[in-house]
């Protein structure tokens, strides 16, 4: 066991799987000497040397769409771009070619690729750094999307997602890449993809998130455990395919749900789940379901995007109102 | 102020059989070691293509097959590249290279399938290193770059050849493509068939370069342009290109300067944007017959071989449509069954609505 950050978990399990399988190619920009913007990828090209850690030219949908020919040809690609932001320049690549080639060929061809990007706010970064739109890949048939809130959650995940035989958009959140540590087992460590994970357990209300999100999720609940409500908190990992099934239970026990996302309201993952609940447990549910998310703007640049975020206060708010209703 | 010359560019423009059928004495080296079968042979793939391309016209306007982009005049590009590609190779087309695709290996039933609207269409056949057909137009480039780049990781002695129109120039995958292969030197030939339409916008709306090989330039390699009427002048251009590839040698784009003698596609009218003289002007270089001259003049190519042909093909293509329409319906699961290795429990749940839908048909169907 290693204390590790998010960020050190994710180097640690491309840097194991890279061992185990040569076929695992990196590919990105700046993530070759400099060891990618956030270091995601540091050392490893001194490790596995410049035909495995490439640095590509500044061109996404150049390094999305040579990655699905390597992915198709029998590499596992796994390919950075810089910021989820930036993402949308290979969108046509994901959604028209990625997330199609297994289903349109029959199976002839099958496209083993993850995309690994940064996403999320709270860095005080430029204008288009704090993209959450996650739900434009979860709409996309096709394509998987996993979203891990930890440091032993990010290198489980990630080893699962460059083993899947499908495309994955593995979304890290920068926000918490160097903010909590926390210990991850050394070696094969593996977490299902499709699978969510109850992070606490309670009666009271369910609280379902992801990502970054997790963490003024969690410390909400503990305020509200101090006032005698006591939830269970439900971290996604995986957002496509959604894991309804945990989510029902759990909502069947507790009777109401909040989900917390940053991501904004309108059409966001938050409205597939509500849908979902009402339609699989409307009788269970005691209030309607909420929905704490970032608002139907673009994210603010850094001197106001602290309010755009859902924060513990309107999440408690949420959470208050679900339990008087 | 003082200026020095930093970069010097030409572009070469190759013909071998030129438009009355002929070659130049002095190039005639270049075919030195071609039998008349081989002449022949090239003939005949040409036919067999134009035919399978009269046969889809033909069903799509008796409601047999959907929408269809035909490669009518294309014909000598497409028989020069699958000539010049060893089997080892792949292929990644656009759209309109289904003559290509079928001198691959790709059952002639295949295309009429896919333009049907019936996905088993694109399921090349086993020996095939060939990618289906990509619709949005010139995103399949990097796709043949990434290929590249991992058959030159795995040292496989491979190339790989990508075709698309003029339009596709314009896009940005076409730069993003064309770059990386610049910069990592991959085995990768670039074609691109321009037939100086995209449905109605003319070359000239795509560019303003005089030549489109000369974009090559700009990425660091080369650039040249072929008559691509010219079967022979495709082929040995194509066929340099792989083998510089196969060498280690980096990329190459070939242009190669053809026109699109039919309609963009069946759903197009042609007749709204350009001229019936400019139609006639391009019929009087039409590829076949060009190499129909050459083989009678120097490969004592009768009117009976010419019937022979003709019968064959023609049956080819008739046994094809016959396969095509005798092919099982296709199960409308099938949307689902190649979707993912593994189907969510979300999608299995899905897939069973439409698998209780289908036999509510099947159920009213029998009473």
């Amino acid at each position: 066991m290693n204390t590790l950050s998010l960020i050190q978990a994710v180097n640690q399990a491309l840097s194991e799987e890279m061992d185990r399988n040569p076929e695992i190619v990196l590919l990105g920009e700046d993530i070759g000497v400099d060891g990618g913007v956030f270091r995601a990828t540091d050392g490893l090209i001194q490790k596995f040397g410049e035909s495995r850690v490439v640095d590509t030219p500044l061109s996404e949908s150049g390094i999305v769409g040579t990655a699905i020919g390597m992915a198709a040809y029998g590499l596992r690609p796994v390919a950075e771009i810089q910021f989820m932001g930036f993402l949308y320049g290979a969108m046509e690549q994901l959604v028209s070619h990625a997330a199609r080639l297994r289903s349109r060929t029959r199976g002839r061809y099958t496209c083993p690729l993850v995309v690994r990007a940064p996403y999320g706010g709270g860095i005080h970064a430029p204008e288009l750094h704090s993209e959450s739109t996650e739900a434009f890949f979860v709409h996309t048939p096709g394509l998987k999307v996993v979203v891990p809130s930890t440091p032993a959650e990010a290198k489980g995940l990630l080893i699962s997602s460059i083993r899947d035989p499908d495309p994955v958009i593995f979304l890290e959140p920068s926000r918490i890449y160097r903010a909590i540590k926390e210990e991850v087992s050394e070696g094969e460590y593996l977490i299902p993809l499709g699978q969510a994970r109850v992070v606490a357990e309670g009666d009271d209300v369910t609280l379902i998130t992801w990502g970054a999100m997790l963490h003024p999720t969690l410390k909400a609940a503990g305020l509200m455990a101090e006032k005698g409500i006591h939830a269970e908190i439900i971290d996604l990992r995986t957002l496509s395919p959604l894991d309804s099934e945990t989510l029902i239970c759990s909502v069947e026990k507790t009777g109401r749900a909040v989900i917390v996302h940053e991501a904004a309201r309108t059409c966001g993952l938050g409205a597939e789940i509500a849908a979902q609940l009402c339609e699989k447990a409307l009788l269970s549910l005691e209030a309607p379901v909420l929905r704490v998310t970032g608002y139907d703007t673009p994210v603010p640049l850094p001197k106001t995007e602290a309010w755009y975020y859902p924060d513990c206060a309107r999440i408690i708010e949420a959470i208050e109102t679900v339990v008087r209703f | 102020m003082p200026k020095k010359i930093l970069e010097h560019f030409s572009v070469e423009h190759v013909q071998l059989l030129n438009e009355a059928g002929g070659i130049d004495p002095s190039d005639r080296f270049a075919i030195s070691q071609f039998s008349e079968k081989r002449f022949k042979d090239f003939y005949e793939s040409m036919a067999l293509i134009r035919a399978i391309d009269e046969k889809a016209l033909n069903l799509q306007r008796t409601g047999r097959i959907g929408t269809y982009a035909s490669i009518y005049g294309q014909e000598a590009i497409q028989v020069g590249c699958a000539a010049a590609l060893e089997v080892s190779d792949w292929f990644f087309p656009a759209f309109r290279e289904a003559g290509l695709s079928v001198l691959r290996g790709m059952p002639i039933k295949n295309i009429y399938q896919y333009w049907a609207g019936d996905e088993r269409g694109n399921v090349a056949s086993d020996h095939q290193h060939d990618f289906p057909v990509s619709i949005p137009v010139g995103t399949h480039i990097p796709h043949a770059v990434g290929a590249a780049w991992a058959a030159k990781y795995k040292k496989d002695p491979i190339a790989v050849l990508t075709a698309f129109g003029d339009g596709a120039t314009s896009k940005g995958d076409f730069h993003e493509g064309l770059n990386f292969a610049g910069v990592f030197k991959l085995p990768v030939v670039f074609v691109c068939q321009n037939n100086q339409w995209a449905i109605s916008v003319p070359l000239s709306r795509q560019t303003a370069t005089a030549t489109l090989a000369q974009k090559a330039i700009a990425y660091g390699f080369e650039g040249i342009q072929v008559d691509g009427n010219d079967v022979l002048g495709v082929y040995f251009t194509v066929k340099a290109a792989l083998e510089k590839a196969r060498r280690g040698e980096g990329p190459t784009l070939i242009e190669c300067l053809t026109y699109r003698l039919s309609d963009h596609t069946t759903a197009d009218d042609a007749g709204r944007y350009r001229s019936k003289e400019e139609v006639a002007h391009w019929l009087k270089k039409d590829p076949l017959t060009r190499l129909k001259t050459y083989i009678e003049t120097h490969c004592a190519w009768t009117e009976t071989d010419e019937t022979l042909l003709k019968e064959r093909v023609n049956q080819q293509v008739a046994e094809a449509v016959e396969a095509y329409e005798l092919e099982v319906p296709l199960d409308p699961l099938g949307m689902f069954d190649t979707l993912f290795e593994t189907l969510s429990p979300e999608l299995l749940r899905q897939r069973e609505t439409l698998v209780n839908r289908l036999k509510e048909e099947k159920d009213g169907e029998a009473q």
